[in-house]
């Protein structure tokens, strides 16, 4: 190549490359957009006690937008982690006020870090239930979460007779004291659910990164029948993206519960479309391959601050639905540009490569 | 440039040039396309023949220049345009839809339909089996495309470009997955259409057959036409000449080494095909270290299925695999890879690659526990595993952060050969290692075949190309519908005797058998 072309070739490319990082920081600085906005528009947005605050509603989403996000690199979609939080929580609750009762006159109480780790293997076994139906039954992944989001939003409202589980406060003679500290509890100045989400995302970003299940959930998602080929159990990946959204719900049907102090059988309802929400306004592609915990994260804070900043400008919930959708919208599109000028950027590097 | 002016110009391109975003991919391009004549184009990867193709076919428009149609200046704003003034293409990559049947592939977007605008799925598939027909190869127009192995599927591609009635007809790479037979009946087809005056535009790796079957020829390099004649002036050295600027050897030569003891034994492996029968019919070899054993067989023959088979790919395979005289009783991918057995798959795209991750993933796919200590895969390991086999490889990449689908036809296959060696392998299955990648990326392939078997692997390899099979096997056997037909020693081996055991089984009984009437 002479020498006029390739300097063109080269300006021409750092330009584009410029423009791909702004597309590729699009989530952030519209987290920054977002921050800026209210802070002006919202009096008492930037005070400590609503920042806390909002980061314990967006940690909720943010949790389940985790989970969501590794199904839906490896190519599926978890339609059932809404009716996991609902039924994690009654399953919390239950064992708080009655424990598990033998049947030979005895009954058993757990202490409260019995139950939570009860409760997250419910979490993880109905996630098994999902990897299960969809590795060795062959049922599309929409269709198997479906029907365990009727089963498991059926079975928690069957465990209460729909009735709510309420003062999950415990007996201290039975050990069961302290369900509140999940939800209420500060460790150093921050709630424990904040210090949860930052151990789970960090553990899900090293996952994603340094560790061959991560690179295998990318294989997958990319291309299944390469990925099976050069000996990734793809089975073995798919259980475990599901296990772990189930693991993710889980943690928030014991927040939720703690946080209320009771468990609600309806608990979660739609929480599986703002989950989804926030892993693609995160760059999570539907089609598999591509996301970064990050990225979904950003998503969820996104999603989280415009809702709560909208609440505090008083604006209408109809129109915060309306506004949602349209910036979902917005991102998909971005995302979509920002595909092809990458393959524009790519083409350049090759042709510069020669 | 002394053409001779047997046949009249149809099309013209003038002074072509396509910039892509500050890339010149063809330089100021001129280019006669000659009725009842197949014109043939021929130039290394990358050199520019797609886009100039594409140019042609309306999918690309011209930066600059000029493309004249019987003499008027036109231009295509869409390859619809094109194909309504009687351009047709045979693309390269696939353009079928998998969910639906063959003849309503060939007949996709100009359906025949009845009075009441219902599609006559009965014509179309008349109409479409008279296309299919000719091509011989036991296709049935009410097939699904995703049951067809992807050697029909080019059949089909070709038969749908055909009903095109087009003046002109472009082919990219029409053979790259087809057996010797069926190139020879794409052959006669294309002697058809020269005779009712199609010009014909034929793009091909393959420069013996460029030879046979061009009457005209235009090399190109480097998106510059760097050669124009007539096709019965040039041998194949001129035209290699041409492509990359010296002559260049096809194969590497055998270095004489011997072949050690046995490590790898297949025995009565049998896989039921779907729709009865078996597509993999007792079939038992055996291959020593360092052997290069080539098997030879035509579409369909059951090569890629035995490789599948020997990988595990199949649950219902039946019949036993031995690596060094050890009986593998596993039965999955994942734990006959770490026992010794690798696999170059045929389709690059649709097995052999994660394409939207990067060269290095990809190389390391299958080898990350190499890499790994606990469950932490050690950047540095895997970083110089991956700058190793980019070197041996001679795989051109600047950063092997890059996506794989940044890469050449040929460096991709590199990739893939180097993940498969990164495993470790004993025994490698390259199935068809040489599909669709230029003339100097085949030579580094066969290459590095020589290399690994002078270090002592055993390699099996299937190939359809039947030079490739003679010059590069120590051993050669010959598959045809599913069973073992031939074993040759290199020193025995005759082409004759090869191609009579790749046919053993192939009666028309075979074709099409639920087609009742063969009309023809």
């Amino acid at each position: 190549m002479t020498d006029i072309p390739a300097r063109a070739a080269l300006s021409s490319a750092s330009s584009g490359s410029a423009l791909l990082t702004l597309m590729k920081l699009r989530t952030f600085i519209a987290l920054i957009a977002v921050l800026v906005f209210f802070s002006i528009a919202a009096p008492n947005f930037l005070s400590a006690a609503n920042l806390i605050l909002m980061a314990k509603h967006v940690a909720l989403n943010a949790f389940l937008a985790m989970g969501m996000t590794f199904v839906i690199i490896t190519g599926g979609i978890d339609l059932s982690v809404g009716s996991i939080v609902g039924l994690c929580g009654m399953v919390a609750g239950y064992l708080v006020l009655n424990g598990i009762d033998l049947q030979i006159g005895y009954t058993i109480y757990f202490n409260v870090v019995e139950i939570a780790l009860i409760t997250l293997l419910v979490g993880i076994l109905i996630g098994a239930v999902n990897g299960l139906l969809i590795t060795r039954l062959n049922v599309a992944p929409f269709i198997a979460t479906l029907g365990v989001l009727y089963v498991a939003r059926g079975m928690a409202l069957l465990s209460s007779d729909g009735r709510t589980f309420p003062n999950l406060i415990g007996k201290p003679e039975l050990g069961t004291t302290g369900f509140g500290f999940l939800g209420a509890g500060r460790l150093a100045g921050l709630p424990v659910s904040i210090w949860m989400l930052i151990v789970v995302a960090l553990g899900a970003t090293y996952l994603a990164r340094y560790t061959p299940l991560g690179r295998h959930i990318f294989a997958v998602g990319g291309n299944e029948r390469a990925a099976r080929i050069s000996g990734v159990r793809v089975n073995m990946v798919k259980m475990f993206v599901y296990m772990f959204s189930g693991f993710c719900a889980a943690i928030v049907g014991l927040i939720i519960s703690s946080e209320l102090m009771a468990s609600h059988p309806a608990t979660g309802e739609s929480f599986e479309l703002n989950a989804i929400a926030a892993a693609v306004l995160g760059g999570t592609s539907m089609s598999g391959g591509r996301g970064t915990i990050g990225g979904t994260i950003v998503g969820a804070f996104v999603i989280g601050i415009l809702s709560d900043g909208l609440v505090m400008m008083g604006v209408s919930s109809f129109w915060q639905m309306v506004i949602k959708g349209l910036v979902i919208i917005v991102a998909v599109v971005v995302d979509q540009a920002q595909r092809r000028l990458q393959q524009r950027v790519t083409l350049m590097q090759m042709a510069k490569a020669g | 440039m002394n053409m001779s002016a047997g046949h009249e110009i149809i099309l013209k391109l003038e002074d072509v040039s396509k910039v892509y975003a500050g890339t010149v991919a063809v330089k100021q391009a001129n280019f006669e396309v000659r009725k009842g004549a197949v014109n043939v184009l021929v130039g290394e990867n990358g050199a520019g023949k797609s886009t100039l193709m594409k140019i042609i076919a309306g999918v690309e428009q011209p930066t600059a220049g000029r493309i004249l149609l019987d003499g008027k200046e036109v231009s295509f704003s869409s390859s619809g345009d094109a194909v309504n003034r009687g351009i047709g293409m045979v693309f390269q990559e696939l353009n079928l839809f998998g969910n639906m049947t063959v003849a309503e592939n060939i007949f996709a977007t100009r359906e025949i339909t009845n009075r009441f605008r219902k599609i006559d799925r009965k014509e179309q598939e008349r109409r479409a089996s008279e296309f299919i027909d000719r091509l011989e190869a036991g296709i049935r127009p009410d097939m699904l495309i995703e049951d067809l192995r992807i050697g029909q599927q080019q059949l089909v591609e070709i038969a749908k470009a055909v009903s095109l009635d087009a003046r002109i007809l472009i082919m990219d790479e029409p053979t790259s997955a087809l057996s010797a037979a069926e190139v020879e009946i794409l052959f006669k087809v294309i002697a058809d259409l020269k005779a009712r005056g199609v010009a014909i535009v034929y793009i091909s790796h393959r420069l013996e057959e460029l030879i046979r079957i061009g009457d005209y020829i235009t090399v190109l390099r480097d998106g510059r036409i760097t050669g124009q004649e007539d096709v019965k002036n040039v041998d194949t050295q001129w035209i290699v000449r041409q492509m990359i600027g010296s002559d260049a050897k096809d194969f590497a030569k055998a270095d004489g080494h011997v072949p050690g003891e046995e490590i790898f034994r297949a025995e009565d492996i049998c896989l039921p095909r779907a729709t009865g029968g078996l597509a993999v019919d007792h079939v038992s070899l055996s291959l020593r270290a360092g052997e290069i054993l080539g098997i030879y067989g035509l579409m369909g023959a059951g090569r890629s299925e035995l490789f599948d088979c020997i990988m595990g790919r199949h649950g219902h395979a039946s019949g036993k695999i031995f690596i060094e005289g050890i009986h593998i009783r596993e039965r999955d991918t994942t734990r006959r890879i770490r026992r010794g057995l690798a696999l170059i798959p045929e389709d690059r795209q649709r097995e052999g690659l994660v394409s939207i991750l990067s060269v290095a993933s990809n190389l390391t796919l299958a080898s990350l526990s190499r890499f790994v200590t606990l469950f932490h895969i050690r950047g540095s390991a895997e970083r110089k595993a991956v700058a190793q086999m980019v070197r041996e490889l001679a795989i051109k990449v600047a950063d092997p952060a890059q996506e794989v689908s940044s890469l050449s036809g040929g460096n991709q296959q590199k990739v893939v050969i180097g993940k498969a060696l990164l495993t470790g392998p004993k025994v490698l299955l390259m199935d068809e290692p040489s599909r669709g990648i230029d003339v100097g990326a085949k030579a580094d392939v066969f290459r590095t075949m020589r290399k690994l078997s002078r270090d002592g692997l055993g390699i099996l390899f299937a190939t359809s190309d039947l030079d490739e099979v003679m010059a590069l096997s120590d051993r050669i056997a010959v598959m045809s519908n599913g069973k073992l037909t031939g074993m040759f020693d290199r020193a025995e081996a005759s082409e004759a005797a090869i191609v009579a055991a790749s046919a053993l089984g192939h009666g028309p009984a075979h074709l099409a058998p639920a087609h009742g009437k063969q009309n023809r």
